[in-house]
């Protein structure tokens, strides 16, 4: 791939370190420790990944073509990453052509400037948002509010993470981590001038906040969002919700600011069809998402006045120049990895310490924000934060082979860490597994963790960095003999003869079913 | 047909009784065993921690002992080490090895098969003859269910064996949590997936829970041995290769 591919430096920057959600502040294997304390979290975790495990195989298993769907998705997101400047500079040219305004920004920084700038042009203090991951990420709503700009969040979830001060732990369901008390004494708290006998019913609970909403719809003349895709042949952008709260922001406000990563633009308006299927049976488990909004530049007499889309780089030109991050831009954000992640399901978004959490946020947060190995860099644990156990790739409706790309990157991170205590032991290993006799030799040796096995036969305990695995099991002690000595004594050689004339020649096994 | 039967480290090593197992089962069957003495290891711990370049020797070594032509068929209990050997082989080969690596490398994969696969795709064996009275669930592994797609062959396979209480293990497709070095690396996590996967266990009241490799079932088995719970582990190999005049006896584990 060409080195000046965007137009930018030869070395594309990563997102810078500090700036914006894309980093935590612990290592994952800490700040997973810390979240299984968190019994309401694995709780609520349990139960709402099942349901929606069981409505998105629902409703992917009747669509005959399904696969066909995922390779077709597939083919056009690569075709779109393969084509990004081209792309990029044909939505320009037809959302300007449409009477928008089109802003490049390079990362976080860039981004929250121009943003808080066009807002502070419009003269308003408040801006209502749709949920986004564009703006989540770069922390504009952080920003804003040091420059003096509220934010108020629409969606549900992103209303009761934002009036908590808290973070979403979700992509989709942003406060999957709550409880509908939890919610309830959050909404007392916090919306001015809300019944004080609110009840924890999920119907009283909406109520209050569409009333609260309701209010802000009518009043804030500015809108942010994000955006899910962007295309480029008729400069149309797309946003998909389930609440209206997005089709309220995207119509009623006079000043509308999309903030659009630039990995989400798609080549025609013929691939809606296709992602219009893929990504609501993969995030939500429904057919079709309540609310689809298209816009295209400014309509005359017809809502917003005034469109500006912020096309956002934040490290993607980075990650597209690695086959790794190409292959993780394709994400188009459905969650649906999240949701049949075993690792996910217990320890939840938060000990990732990113807005992009689960098995797709342990690639692209490496990707996009870089890790550096030598400083302790959380984002340098995510890679191994996975059994690579596959059920991700599965459900991927752009078949994002995410376990081979965690593979890919533990790789990376080891030929940057160096020399190390572990490729120091992996060395070890291979050196004694490479060599016939040594390895023999060694095998003997581990004969001798015989003597640390109790009566049983049981090893209970274990010293560093083993001890985590006798933390909660046991090792058998290793046998008397292995294998190889077995089929190398004569009592292997005899029970492998009487197993050999067990086998008449006329009884070749019939399939049978039972 | 001559069947080059790889052994694995862990197997090897740890878990002699599920290879000698699954080498009775195939001479039952009427195959030969070939053993290439100086097999080791796949490398599948180097390349799943991260670790490209240690493993080449490995890898050349495996090409190198079941390379020979006369060798039909490699086989091994092991659904992650067969994932090993068919993906990542070609991937350490094409990065880091020579051409000689890489054709050695193709040539091998291409006949390598774990135990269900060869049982029930090249001999067309679900009945091998097994006996075993006993209630077993069956755990399928991450790699042999999602990685290779053996689907439902080890099922069809316990099914025909006679005597058998096979019970299903509720939620049997999530992981175990081991992961290789993810169970020390990420020992919290790890343990917590365990757990769950303990509970369904328990719930089956079988008295062996079963699968294809040997390194889930150390960490299944390594969990139940802690809580001391009645049920045992023991491989799919060692289930199959039982039979009513070889029963199955308990040999290293019970001493």
């Amino acid at each position: 791939m060409s080195s000046t591919f965007l137009g930018m430096p030869a070395a594309p920057p990563r997102s810078p370190y500090g700036a914006g959600n894309l980093r935590g502040e612990r290592t994952f294997p800490e700040a997973a420790a810390h979240e299984l304390g968190n019994d309401q979290l694995r709780a609520n975790l349990h139960r709402a990944t099942r349901t929606i495990r069981a409505k998105r195989l629902a409703v992917t298993a009747e669509l005959p073509d399904w696969e066909e769907l995922r390779a077709a998705g597939a083919a056009v997101k690569n075709e779109a990453m393969g084509r990004l400047p081209e792309l990029l500079e044909q939505l320009e040219a037809k959302v300007t052509e449409a009477g928008g305004t089109v802003h490049w920004a390079r990362d976080a920084a860039e981004a929250n400037a121009l943003v808080t700038e066009l807002v502070a042009a419009t003269g308003s203090r408040e801006v209502i948002k749709v949920k986004s991951m564009a703006t989540q990420e770069i922390g504009l709503n952080e920003h804003l509010e040091s420059q003096g700009i509220t934010a108020h969040e629409t969606d549900l979830a992103e209303l009761i993470v934002q009036l908590a001060d808290d973070r979403p732990s979700h992509i989709l369901v942003p406060a999957i981590h709550r409880n509908r008390e939890e919610i309830r004494r959050i909404f007392l708290e916090r919306i001015p001038g809300v019944d004080p006998g609110l009840d924890s019913v999920p119907a009283e609970l909406a109520a209050a906040a569409r009333a609260y909403l309701r209010e802000k719809f009518m009043s804030v003349p500015v809108a942010v969002s994000g955006a899910n895709f962007g295309i480029a042949e008729t400069g149309t952008l797309s946003v998909v919700e389930s609440e209206g709260n997005g089709r309220m922001c995207l119509t009623l406000p006079r000043t509308l600011i999309t903030v659009m990563g630039i990995e989400k633009v798609l080549p025609r308006y013929a691939d809606l069809e296709v992602f219009l299927q893929l990504l609501p049976r993969s995030s939500t488990g429904e057919r079709m998402n309540p609310y689809t909004t298209l816009w295209t530049g400014v309509t005359p007499g017809d809502g917003p006045q005034d469109f500006h889309l912020v096309l956002l780089d934040n490290g993607r030109t980075a990650a597209l120049a690695d086959p790794i991050g190409r292959e993780a831009l394709n994400c188009i954000r459905c969650s649906a990895c999240l949701n049949v992640c075993p690792v996910y399901e217990r320890v939840g978004g938060h000990a990732y310490g990113s807005t992009y959490p689960g098995p797709i946020g342990a690639v692209l947060t490496p990707q996009l924000a870089g890790t550096h190995a030598a400083k302790n860099d959380p984002n340098a644990s995510l890679p191994y934060a996975s059994t690579l156990c596959g059920a991700c790739y599965d459900a991927c409706p752009v078949k994002i082979d995410i376990p081979s790309l965690l593979v890919e990157l533990r790789h990376q991170t080891t030929e940057r860490t160096g020399r190390s205590a572990e490729r120091l032991a992996m060395k070890a290993a291979a050196a004694v597994m490479g060599r016939p006799k040594l390895y023999t030799t060694a095998q003997r040796a581990a004969a001798i963790g015989r003597i640390a096995a109790g009566r049983d036969g049981k090893i209970s305990h274990l010293p560093p960095p083993l001890g985590g695995w006798t933390e909660s099991r046991d090792i058998t002690a290793p046998p008397r003999r292995t294998f190889r000595a077995w089929y190398a004594s004569q009592e292997g050689r005899d029970a492998l003869a009487a197993a050999a004339a067990e086998h008449p020649a006329d009884t070749e096994m019939p399939e049978e079913e039972r | 047909m001559r069947i080059g039967l790889f052994a694995t480290c862990l197997g090897d090593t740890l878990f002699p009784d599920a290879v000698r197992a699954t080498a009775l089962l195939v001479a039952r069957l009427g195959h030969e065993i070939v053993f290439p003495p100086d097999q080791t290891c796949c490398g599948q711990m180097h390349v799943n921690t991260g670790y490209q370049r240690e493993p080449v020797p490995l890898v050349r070594n495996f090409a190198e002992q079941f390379g020979d032509a006369s060798i039909d068929a490699v086989v091994m209990p092991s659904g992650s080490c067969v994932g090993c050997v068919r993906h990542q082989h070609p991937l350490v080969a094409d990065r880091y090895g020579d051409a000689a690596l890489r054709s050695g490398v193709a040539a091998v994969r291409d006949k390598t098969y774990e135990l269900s696969e060869f049982l029930v795709d090249v001999l067309d064996a679900t009945d091998v003859g097994a006996y075993f009275p006993h209630r077993v669930t069956y755990h399928p592994t991450c790699h042999s269910l999602r990685m290779l797609g053996v689907g439902d062959k080890p099922l069809r396979l316990l099914r025909a064996v006679e005597g058998i209480d096979l019970v299903e293990l509720p939620e049997a497709d999530a992981c175990c949590g081991f992961g290789g070095t993810f169970a020390v690396k990420n020992a919290a996590t790890s343990t917590a997936m365990l757990r769950d996967k303990l509970d369904h266990i328990a719930s089956t009241d079988a008295a062996v829970c079963t699968a294809g490799d040997s390194s889930c079932l150390m960490h299944i088995g390594g969990g139940l041995s802690r809580i001391r719970s009645g049920t045992r582990t023991l491989h799919l190999a060692e289930i199959l290769a039982a039979t009513r005049t070889a029963p199955y006896v308990p040999l290293e584990t019970t001493r």
